[in-house]
């Protein structure tokens, strides 16, 4: 027996007011997206404050449940029989087939759960669970009935057709993405970054993306590793824009000017100054990134006053409180895992001083930074204007601006 | 921008002349060798004369060889297939720690199927002593694998001193030289020099990927590692790469037909880039030898042709090589860190672990490997970029 449909639950979008028509078109343009990967072809209904994927051909039922998974939004995706109405005898024979086929154990205790809208069928709702019950008795003896704390719930819906499901596939839950505009990530390739972007997708946030290369210290592979990254992180936020920019002249203009042990801290301020310009120029109203307290020196409470002292706009540390291994069940979760294991340098250690300060001084730090005020600016200018933007997506990556690669000044 | 490809111990351009019959054979003599018809027979003749060419070089007979996909293909049949089908007469194998991980993992295998393996220390220029090699050899070892230039640092075995030694105390010893970095580079008579087998790749002397040669010597017996068709007298099945097979041919016989002119100018140029590079402070030349085995000092161009004309291997006192590998990158040179060969991660390589170089330059060495292709103006360019690029970066480092 093949499913005619997927019943779509969505928990929050629900109670989201007068948005509710706003969230449900968002989301199902997300379903589309899914859909457009999928083999078959599809209608999509929405009807009694629920969404219906509707099969209109042969399809593949892994492949449709794969991609709808990736659906922020989805809180559960359940596989449905439908029936036209029919008599009670039919209803008993494939109530207790879908029932067969979906538990082979069997050996399980279970509720049907009749709803009938349709007043004018010859029975009610409670006369439709007793005669179901006894069908699936009698065709699987090893089953129990129990109404009070059932394992398996078989839901008839008795409408205009007949609606039978009992199993729902998990989504990934959150909201659909594009709901809540746009953020600007900061991703390094490393464990924590992607993870935190996946985390504000699912608040229904799209993403733009900004990574800091610094040639010759960090690789080429370097970089191919966090375009893979964006792009697993953008089989559930649809097409990422990566600005891949050039910070090797800032980093060494520090590295000369500033105390070695405030390097990190000074370069992050510099990274988020960076990160804010493109993420106000690309329409990002917050930046996002992969902190959480004291993992690093550079992420302890005073070093997050330091950086957070130079950015306008919200700074969004969806794992602040979580621990590493928390992080990492996400990221194995999500796909990112065995990509962010690879060991590329990335421009963040190279540098990194042996016992970095980590209970920095926000005064410290500014009056340091004045050492840097003979070319600093002109080096910001350059490593925003010789950005590369590459947009990238589940199917591949395309160059939407060169990178013109920022002169290191040679000092003497 | 100048494109100096410096990695040719990795992999070396394609001749155009190779690439042109390759591209011939591709669209015009396709057929399978083993096929009755005259498209067949032109290809069996392509395969034919490829032998024949190479087996010229080696000075063996064309019977004696064996085409397979790569270097570590050869190195597998040599070793997994000479070991099992000798196993009735002892579970012994002699190797050093110096060999590429096609020799290495080979042994690995082994040594879970039972075998012993005993690793011969190598000297500070990488070279074993033949003596105890010789030492290590029992009644019940059936097989001696020693590479014959090391990729890492370009040291050259003493092969033929070797095969003597081992022959002599026990006759039934396999010796197989994994000689991938050394033909194309070195005169190897397998027969003269007591080689039962031998190992070659084709992609590094300018022919393509794809295509390695495996030498067996008359009476030498191999378990089949790959099961099918029977091709190559059932030791190596599945259809013959003809074109590759023909390009490797080709690439060889122009190699060889030059080598000793050839010899002289990687030779002058290794020479000359060491005393370049050695102007710089804080640079180690790896793997030459100091003395001569009378133990006088040598001069450099001794020193320098005692090992392998192609490959030079330099650590940088406080630079990190990958740095240096990119920033040379920008410059169009390209170089390996360590050894490409394994794999592109970083890591720490056994060869320069096996001749003790000091810990803070493990990670501060390249290779830096030329071919016929080179010439003395990219040594000169390389040499500037270098004098350039190592002050600069040293002083940006780690504290």
């Amino acid at each position: 027996m093949t499913y005619h449909a997927f019943l779509i639950k969505y928990a929050e979008i629900a109670i989201k007011g007068k948005n509710r028509t706003r969230f449900e078109l968002m989301l199902i343009d997300q379903i589309k997206l899914a859909l457009r990967r999928c083999s078959g072809r599809f209608t999509i209904d929405r009807m009694y404050g629920r969404i219906f994927v509707n099969a209109q051909s042969e399809y593949d039922y892994d492949e449709v449940v794969e991609n709808l998974k990736l659906v922020f939004g989805i809180a559960g995706i359940c596989p449905v029989v439908i029936l036209p109405v029919v008599g009670l005898d039919e209803l008993k024979k494939t109530t207790a087939e879908i029932f067969g086929q979906e538990y082979p154990d069997r050996n399980v205790t279970f509720k049907i759960h009749t709803r009938r809208l349709a007043k004018n069928y010859p029975l009610d709702s409670q006369e439709i669970n007793a005669e179901l019950g006894e069908a699936v008795l009698t065709a699987y003896p090893e089953a129990k009935v129990d109404v009070h704390e059932p394992q398996v719930m078989v839901t008839v819906e008795v409408r205009e057709r007949i609606y039978i499901y009992s199993h729902t596939i998990p989504g990934p839950g959150g909201l659909p993405v594009g709901v809540g505009g746009k953020a600007m990530l900061l991703l390094s390739g490393g464990i924590d970054s992607p993870v935190a972007g996946w985390m504000c997708a699912k608040r229904g946030l799209r993403l733009d993306a900004v990574y800091f290369n610094a040639p010759p210290y960090t690789s080429e592979r370097a970089l191919q590793k966090v375009k893979d990254l964006a792009q697993i992180v953008s089989r559930y936020t649809g097409p990422i824009r990566l600005h891949n920019i050039n910070f090797t002249e800032i980093q060494l203009y520090i590295y000369e000017k500033c105390p070695h042990d405030e390097l990190t801290v000074i370069m992050r301020r510099y990274m988020m100054r960076i990160a804010q310009t493109l993420a106000k120029s690309a329409d990002c109203d917050a930046l996002i990134t992969g902190e959480s307290i004291g993992q690093v020196a550079s992420q302890t409470v005073k070093a997050l006053v330091c950086t957070d002292d130079v950015c306008e706009m919200p700074v969004f540390r969806p794992l602040i409180g979580f621990d590493k291994e928390e992080i990492i069940t996400i990221s194995k979760k999500i796909g990112a895992f065995e990509t962010s294991i690879l060991p590329y340098e990335d421009c963040c250690t190279i540098f990194v001083a042996k016992h970095p300060v980590t209970k920095p001084k926000l005064d410290v730090i500014r009056s340091h930074e004045q050492n840097l005020s003979e070319k600093i600016d002109e080096m910001f200018a350059r490593a925003i204007e010789t950005d590369e933007i590459i947009q990238i997506d589940r199917d591949g990556e395309k160059i939407l601006k060169h990178r013109e690669d920022a002169p290191v000044e040679q000092a003497e | 921008m100048r494109e100096v490809y410096l990695d040719n111990s990795a992999t070396t351009r394609v001749f155009p002349e190779t690439a042109q019959l390759m591209n011939r054979i591709y669209l015009e003599e396709y057929g399978n060798p083993s096929s009755m018809h005259h498209k067949g027979v032109e290809a069996e003749k392509q395969l034919r004369q490829a032998k024949q060419t190479l087996a010229g070089i080696l000075k063996v007979k064309p019977s004696n060889l064996y085409f397979t996909s790569c270097g570590t293909e050869s190195d597998n049949i040599a070793i997994i297939g000479g070991a099992l089908a000798a196993q009735r007469n002892g579970k012994h194998i002699i190797t050093t720690p110096v060999e590429h991980p096609a020799v290495l993992e080979s042994m690995k295998y082994l040594e879970q199927e039972g075998f012993e393996i005993t690793y011969i220390p190598v000297d500070g220029c990488g070279r074993v002593d033949p003596e105890e090699v010789a030492a290590a050899v029992r009644p019940d070892t059936v097989l001696v694998s020693i590479m014959h230039t090391n990729n890492e640092i370009g040291a050259l075995q003493p092969i033929t001193e070797i095969g003597e030694k081992i022959k002599k105390k026990n006759p039934k010893v396999l010796f197989h030289v994994d000689a991938v970095q050394g033909f194309g580079k070195a005169l190897i008579h397998p027969r003269q020099q007591h080689i039962d087998l031998l190992a070659a790749s084709g992609h590094k002397i300018h022919a393509p990927k794809g295509v390695g040669l495996l030498y067996v010597a008359d009476g030498v017996k191999l378990r089949n590692l790959i099961f099918g068709g029977g091709q190559q007298n059932g030791l190596r099945s599945g259809t013959e790469n003809v074109a590759g097979a023909a390009g490797m041919a080709l690439s060889a016989q122009k190699l060889y037909e030059k080598l000793d002119v050839e010899l002289d100018t990687l030779y002058d140029m290794k020479q000359f880039f060491i005393e370049q590079v050695t102007q710089i402070d804080g640079v180690r030349v790896n793997g030459l030898p100091e003395t001569g085995a009378d133990g006088k000092a040598l001069s450099l161009s001794e020193a320098v042709r005692m090992t392998a004309p192609h490959v030079i291997s330099l650590s940088f006192e406080n630079v990190r090589a990958e740095v240096l590998l990119h920033a040379l990158e920008d410059k169009g040179i390209f170089v390996s860190a360590g050894s490409a060969c394994a794999s592109n991660r970083p890591h720490i390589s056994a060869t320069l672990q096996a001749i003790k170089l000091p810990e803070n330059l493990l990670d501060s060495t390249i290779r830096f490997s030329t071919g016929v292709m080179n010439t003395m103006e990219d040594m000169q360019y390389t040499a500037d970029a270098l004098k350039e690029i190592v002050p600069f970066l040293r002083r940006y480092t780690r504290h």
